[in-house]
């Protein structure tokens, strides 16, 4: 068979794409799976956490920000590529202090799930033990940014979606942190709300929703009855919002 | 054209008044450049000359580069001022006097141990200077009336060809091309065979040719004035010196792309350059040779602006630099698309080095053939070389294109170095074994900077200098560069204080294809390459440090000192007896 123009190969597997399309965008419809926690569908593509790194035409190139390209061969699911993906989800491990037991997000959270799918069994890199500062001012929000990955989704979301700008990143290097758009610096005094999607897309515990922890038991979350190969199919801000 | 000053500058300014930006600076920024606060703290954050704590009256930034840091034959400068002036690095005296601390290389390779005072470079620093800086500090003799001989920098041209031995008549490569017409200008440049001098060699008039082509509204010719690779300093000679021909250069490629608005990013270490060549932009502007209807051509309006950086090596990545440009962070932006379709507010805009745009200029006086007939068949033309380090001539050396590495060694009179590092941190660590390799894109290629290491160095603290360079500097956007570039630093420091384990090896070289492989940006890409490169090439480096195959990665008292802070018990029993 002559596979269209608009073909990629993902792993030999023959994938359709639209002119415009990223490699993510053609391989979650495709229902192909590609490692990603800083790509959410219907948000802009960043490209900082590096996950969804495919190999094509002898380099690694960011799934979520490569254009599709017709006939354009890529691997995705090798033990190489799996291998850089572990460590650099170490280094989120190690950059920020993740307490997984004692995390309202254990079972939620993303980067966990990446963990568990990437067979993850250590942080094989020294710890950091940053310190860094968390905001309780808000009565609806906790920002614990020893948990922040930089994933940037809340800033899209709250610049894009919620139109109210509520954060950014600023800083350089490992010195890089999440900041809130206020005189104060606090969420108290800004206008976000517990509904908004910059407050619920957090893929970590870094912004949590007060007043409703553990309301779904540890066992019975998302991580605990699907992968998040099978959760990244699906995720689409639109369906995220019907959900809220 | 933008008339509101630069944010940067707004900033610069605040940061020069206050010595520091307060928070309600930052807001009426914020309202009077429309933006978010969150981004004009995001700036302030980002660039390392900003800082929201008040610097000291007279704020000293010693550079840390291996050429012109701190390090001189085993005593510490920096320690030393710091103890003359009884304070601590990275804080400001309590009586607001002085503030001292480190920056990533200034540019002054050739000379020595150098800083920066209130922004200033003074440099061939020694015990004997900085007693007498001590001085007046502590008198608090303002800088402007320290002796002026303290600021002269001096530029030492070794070796002179295509590019400096003569000065083109200012106006006359313009004139050139408004006779020939832009398509035959731009077809000569493209037969020149000129490819970018920043190092990455893409090929100049395909660059412009594609600017020219690409719709758009306005375009842009921006030029990359923030040599930051630590051991570059080529472009402050060329600032200097040569800036008529650069500006003509810059000319020029308005005058074939259409673009009526030009830029020079300057960093913000060269700020002292910014006076001269503002009175040299208006000398052209008097002769007609900027502003509007230049040298009387009717439909022919450019002018350049420069917009000073407040130090971050990043802002070289030429998105970045736009991103700069554009008053945000210095974050590479995602490519595709290229600056020369979407750059500078989205618009085609071409982003050449200060050397290229130099070359351009000669070229259109002088023709193809004559360029081409200097250099080899891939790397057309002359490499202006920034050569500091262990040798006996440091200064700036040009050369046609394919010179051996041992030629310029002999000629800066470095005796048996052991290696040399062309390209700066970024570029490639290469031993003896290599020196009979050329200089050129399809061999090393090089921006420009060459440094020397001579048989008393140690390469391990050279690597530790270079990956502290790189997490200093990394933007911080993506996973790999911002950990990653730490890792390299501690693992590196780990072995050097006797803590490094066999299998660290083993750990640098994994981690540093991690880096080079995974990264967004060319910093990312080649912050490992010093690394890789010794680990091939040098492979005793590390292993000499090491003890055992297995070593506590970490010092167990040192572990201990934030529960010494906490519980503020500093005796001998809040330490662990480690001979024990």
């Amino acid at each position: 068979m002559i596979a269209g123009t608009n073909t990629i190969y993902i792993d030999g597997q023959e994938i359709p794409f639209t002119p415009g399309q990223t490699v993510m965008d053609a391989a979650l419809a495709a229902s192909v799976y590609i490692p990603h926690l800083c790509h959410y569908p219907g948000l802009p593509p960043s490209g900082n956490c590096r996950l969804c790194m495919v190999e094509t035409g002898g380099r690694n190139v960011a799934a979520c920000i490569a254009q599709a390209a017709a006939g354009q061969e890529i691997r995705n699911n090798t033990p190489e590529l799996n291998a850089a993906r572990m460590a650099i989800t170490q280094m989120l491990f190690v950059e920020g202090n993740h307490i997984c037991p004692s995390c309202e997000k254990t079972g939620n959270c993303k980067l966990q799930a990446m963990a568990y799918h990437l067979g993850m069994l250590d942080q094989h890199f020294s710890q950091f033990y940053q310190h860094r500062d968390i905001d309780a001012s808000h009565p609806d929000i906790a920002l614990d940014r020893s948990r922040c990955i930089l994933c940037d989704l809340c800033v899209r979301a709250s610049r894009d979606i919620d139109r109210k700008n509520v954060f950014a990143i600023a800083g350089r290097g490992i010195d890089a942190h999440l900041i809130v758009n206020s005189a104060s610096g606090k969420l108290a005094d800004t206008p976000i709300a517990a509904t908004d999607l910059a407050a619920t897309i957090c893929p970590v515990g870094a912004i949590l929703i007060k007043e409703q922890g553990y309301r779904v038991p540890i066992g019975q979350r998302i991580y605990d009855r699907r992968t998040i190969c099978e959760t990244g199919l699906q995720e689409h801000i639109a369906q995220q919002r019907r959900d809220q | 054209m933008e008339t509101r000053e630069h944010l940067l500058h707004r900033l610069q300014a605040i940061q020069r008044q206050f010595r520091h930006i307060p928070p309600q600076a930052m807001q009426q920024a914020a309202t009077d450049y429309q933006l978010p606060l969150s981004q004009v703290a995001a700036v302030v954050a980002f660039y390392s000359f900003f800082s929201t704590q008040p610097r000291g009256r007279f704020d000293i930034l010693f550079s840390n580069c291996t050429s012109c840091g701190y390090l001189v034959e085993g005593e510490n400068l920096l320690q030393i001022l710091c103890r003359q002036l009884q304070t601590v690095p990275g804080k400001t005296r309590a009586d607001d006097l002085v503030s001292i601390d480190e920056t990533s290389c200034i540019g002054m390779c050739d000379h020595g141990a150098s800083m920066l005072v209130n922004g200033i470079p003074i440099t061939g620093l020694n015990l004997e200077k900085l007693a007498r800086i001590a001085q007046r500090v502590t008198d608090a003799i303002p800088v402007q009336h320290w002796p002026v001989e303290w600021f002269a920098i001096v530029d030492t041209v070794h070796r002179r060809d295509l590019l400096l031995a003569k000065h083109p008549v200012p106006g006359s490569a313009l004139r050139q091309a408004f006779s020939q017409g832009a398509g035959e200008t731009l077809a000569i440049i493209r037969r020149s065979g000129l490819r970018g001098r920043g190092g990455a060699g893409f090929d100049t008039g395909k660059k412009w040719q594609l600017s020219r082509d690409t719709s758009g509204n306005t375009r842009y010719v921006v030029c990359n004035a923030d040599e930051g690779e630590p051991g570059t300093f080529k472009d402050r000679l060329l600032l200097h010196e040569y800036a008529e021909e650069l500006f003509e250069g810059m000319t020029l490629c308005a005058f074939i792309i259409g673009a009526t608005q030009g830029f020079i990013y300057l960093r913000g270490e060269y700020r002292y350059l910014l006076p001269q060549l503002q009175s040299a932009l208006k000398r052209r502007r008097s002769r007609g040779l900027l502003g509007a209807r230049i040298l009387k051509q009717r439909n022919f309006d450019f002018d350049i602006a420069i917009v000073v950086g407040a130090g971050a090596y990043i802002c070289g990545e030429e998105s970045a630099l736009i991103e700069s440009l554009e008053g945000k962070p210095g974050i590479p932006r995602i490519r595709p698309p290229f600056p020369v379709t979407h750059g500078y507010l989205g618009q085609p805009t071409v982003v050449n080095n200060v050397e290229t745009f130099i070359a351009a200029a000669h070229i259109t006086v002088h023709g193809a053939d004559w360029f081409k007939a200097a250099g080899t068949t891939a790397s057309a033309g002359t490499k202006i070389l920034s050569v500091s380090g262990d040798c006996g001539k440091p200064g700036i050396y040009e050369y046609p294109f394919g010179v051996t590495i041992r030629q310029v060694l002999d000629d800066c009179a470095a005796v048996a170095a052991q290696a040399v590092q062309i390209g700066g941190p970024s570029g490639a660590l290469l031993g003896p074994a290599a020196f009979d390799r050329t200089l050129a894109f399809d061999d090393v290629s090089t921006g420009g900077s060459v440094l020397v290491f001579g048989q008393q160095h140690d390469l391990l603290t050279i690597h530790r200098n270079f990956a502290r360079f790189f997490a200093h500097e990394s933007c911080g956007f993506c996973t790999p560069c911002r950990v990653g570039t730490q890792l390299l630093q501690n693992t590196l420091d780990n072995i050097a204080a006797g803590r490094g384990a066999t299998a660290d090896i083993e750990e640098l070289q994994q981690l540093g294809k991690i880096v080079q492989r995974q990264s967004h940006c060319g910093l990312g890409h080649t912050a490992a390459n010093h690394v890789l490169d010794s680990l091939r090439q040098f492979p005793q480096v590390f292993p000499n440090r090491m003890r055992s195959p297995f070593t506590a990665r970490f010092d167990l008292d040192q572990a201990l000192a934030s529960t010494r802070r906490i519980t503020r018990q500093n005796d001998a029993a809040a330490h662990l007896d480690q001979h024990k």
